[in-house]
């Protein structure tokens, strides 16, 4: 096993999906779906690395990763963050609040599977 | 910026006038001289504008060439002036030589119907580039369209997914080939039902030629038809405002309590400052808000909005006034058009804007000489009040108010202008430190 992913993601058949490959690939995948509960989550199963959507219900994903950041506990989690294609000022943001890599939405499979290798230093 | 031919230029060209429409005319000079009772000299020096004329002899040659004297003494319409010199001076790169921007007169003269018909074009244009601009700001801001792209991107990333694990995992389990197929589905569906809405979400806006869509844009448009002053209401105050209400086309039920709201706002306002004492005193100090301020007993934001709310033109000249209103987060919540200075239908304006200082400083009325990026200078009067009932321990509700008056082109300005935008979205001022992204 790579690692421990947790996915937050709301958009069940995008998380299926992602979860699938990820497994394939040696993950250990877990799934959270709400931003305004997904802090507790994160800190519940201490994952190895941290896939966030940007939009979220309950709490924006960038407003998680900011708290993320400023939380001794998670300033070093790796986060792989999920944007929409178009949304260059999310993009952005995300990496000025620490995010380790983006994905914008629609990527490949390939693209997630290396990315997510790369963000976590896994071969 | 439209630009009139100055009065000394108009009496100058008289003469000119006189001669075009008597070529126009086929007649000989000595002819004209003849039936107006003058020597063929003395008309010719008329001609060349060398002697000034008015009086019985202007309208025996008016009489003579049958036309309106003021035809020959103020030469064409003020406003059809300004469309074509606007139109001459829009920057478009000319077919053949440039316009003979000295001889519009003469050709005024002698072509009064092609001078119709460029005016008119001239107004089509900037009709159209108005639209093109509330297009423009309606793709950048509309929450319809943004909240409709981010539901495709996700169906198609989820769709994008799920297909490439079905064509790239040909010994997929059985359970989740189905669970996947299921998913495509779901997903197709759900594309297509957003692909519809969004077309129907179109076709809604296609259908409409005045752009208008929100309660707001509504209330707005409702406002701009009635020129944002109601005699029924400074006549009757809050009585009447369900009257006019009535009277108001295209409001649904949203639209129509927003109305409420603000055409009660209206009738306070007119109360506080009745009409008829409140225009002589603006007429008085030539509608300028800093000389009304005492008439308001020193509530600036109701001098301003009071200024937006009278009837332009008249026998007092009242200016064309635009206005602005924003509340505490900077949401736009009221404006009232003047041409050259673009609002935003959504999103923020110009952080630069005193509307957005004034919140920063409540209280506090700003004052500021605006230039936009085509060189439209606006003097902007702004500041933020509270609204409603306060009280102790109570959390004030702030609203900002901007009041905005064109500037003569050739106003001379005791410091420069301050250089800002319609709003990042539609502002070519790439290096604005101000500038959103």
């Amino acid at each position: 096993m790579k690692g421990r992913v947790l996915l937050v993601e709301d958009e069940v058949n995008i998380f299926e999906a992602i979860s699938f490959i990820l497994s394939r690939d040696g993950w250990e995948v877990h799934g959270h779906g709400n931003g305004a509960t997904a802090l507790a989550e994160i800190a519940r199963q201490a994952p190895d690395v941290l896939v966030l959507d940007v939009m979220l219900p309950g709490r924006s994903g960038l407003d998680i990763l900011r708290d993320l950041r400023r939380d001794a506990a998670t300033a070093d989690l790796p986060v792989l963050m999920l944007t929409a294609k178009g949304q260059t000022k999310d993009r952005d943001l995300a990496l000025a609040l620490g995010a380790n890599a983006y994905l914008t939405k629609p990527f490949s499979n390939a693209e997630m599977v290396a990315t997510l290798r790369d963000v976590a230093g896994a071969s | 910026m439209a630009r009139s031919t100055p009065p000394s230029r108009r009496h100058a060209l008289t003469g000119s006038r006189i001669r075009e429409r008597r070529l126009a005319l086929g007649m000989k000079q000595g002819d004209l001289a003849e039936r107006v009772g003058v020597s063929a000299s003395y008309l010719n020096l008329i001609e060349h504008n060398k002697r000034r004329i008015g009086g019985k002899l202007l309208l025996d040659l008016a009489r003579a060439m049958e036309v309106e004297p003021a035809r020959l003494s103020d030469g064409m319409d003020a406003s059809l002036s300004d469309m074509v010199h606007a139109a001459a001076g829009a920057g478009l790169p000319a077919l053949g030589p440039p316009a003979e921007l000295d001889r519009i007169e003469e050709f005024a003269g002698r072509f009064p119907g092609w001078i119709g018909i460029i005016a008119a074009q001239q107004k089509r244009i900037a009709d159209l580039e108005a639209a093109v601009e509330g297009l423009r700001d309606r793709l950048a801001h509309d929450p319809v369209l943004a909240g409709a792209m981010h539901e495709m991107l996700s169906t198609v990333a989820a769709i994008r997914s799920t297909s490439d694990i079905l064509v790239r995992e040909p010994d997929l389990e059985a359970v989740w080939r189905g669970r996947f197929h299921r998913n495509l589905h779901e997903e197709a569906e759900r594309l297509s039902d957003n692909a519809t809405a969004l077309l129907r979400h179109f076709e809604r806006q296609g259908a409409r030629t005045d752009l208008v869509s929100t309660p707001q844009e509504r209330v707005e448009a409702a406002f701009d038809a009635a020129g944002h002053h109601f005699p029924a209401i400074e006549a009757g105050g809050v009585a009447s405002v369900a009257e006019v209400i009535e009277g108001m086309e295209g409001l649904d039920a949203g639209a129509a309590r927003l109305a409420r709201d603000r055409l009660t706002r209206y009738a306070e306002d007119a109360a506080r400052l009745p009409l008829g004492p409140f225009l002589a005193a603006a007429a008085a100090v030539d509608f300028n808000p800093e000389a009304l301020i005492g008439m308001g007993g020193g509530d600036v934001a109701l001098v301003l909005r009071r200024l937006a709310s009278l009837p332009e033109g008249g026998a007092e000249g009242v200016p064309g006034f635009g206005l602005a209103i924003c509340d505490a987060a900077g949401a736009l919540i009221f404006r009232r058009r003047i041409p050259a200075f673009s609002v935003p239908r959504y999103g923020a304006g110009c952080a630069l804007w005193p509307l957005y200082g004034a919140l920063a400083r409540p209280m506090v009325p700003d004052l500021a000489v605006l230039e936009q990026p085509d060189g439209a200078r606006f003097r902007a009067w702004a500041v933020a009040a509270p609204v409603g009932a306060t009280g102790f321990g109570a959390q004030p509700v702030m609203q900002a108010v901007m009041l905005l008056r064109a500037v003569p082109e050739d106003e001379a300005l005791a410091q420069g202008p301050r250089p800002v935008g319609p709003g990042c979205e539609m502002c070519p001022r790439e290096e604005c430190a101000a500038r959103r992204g």
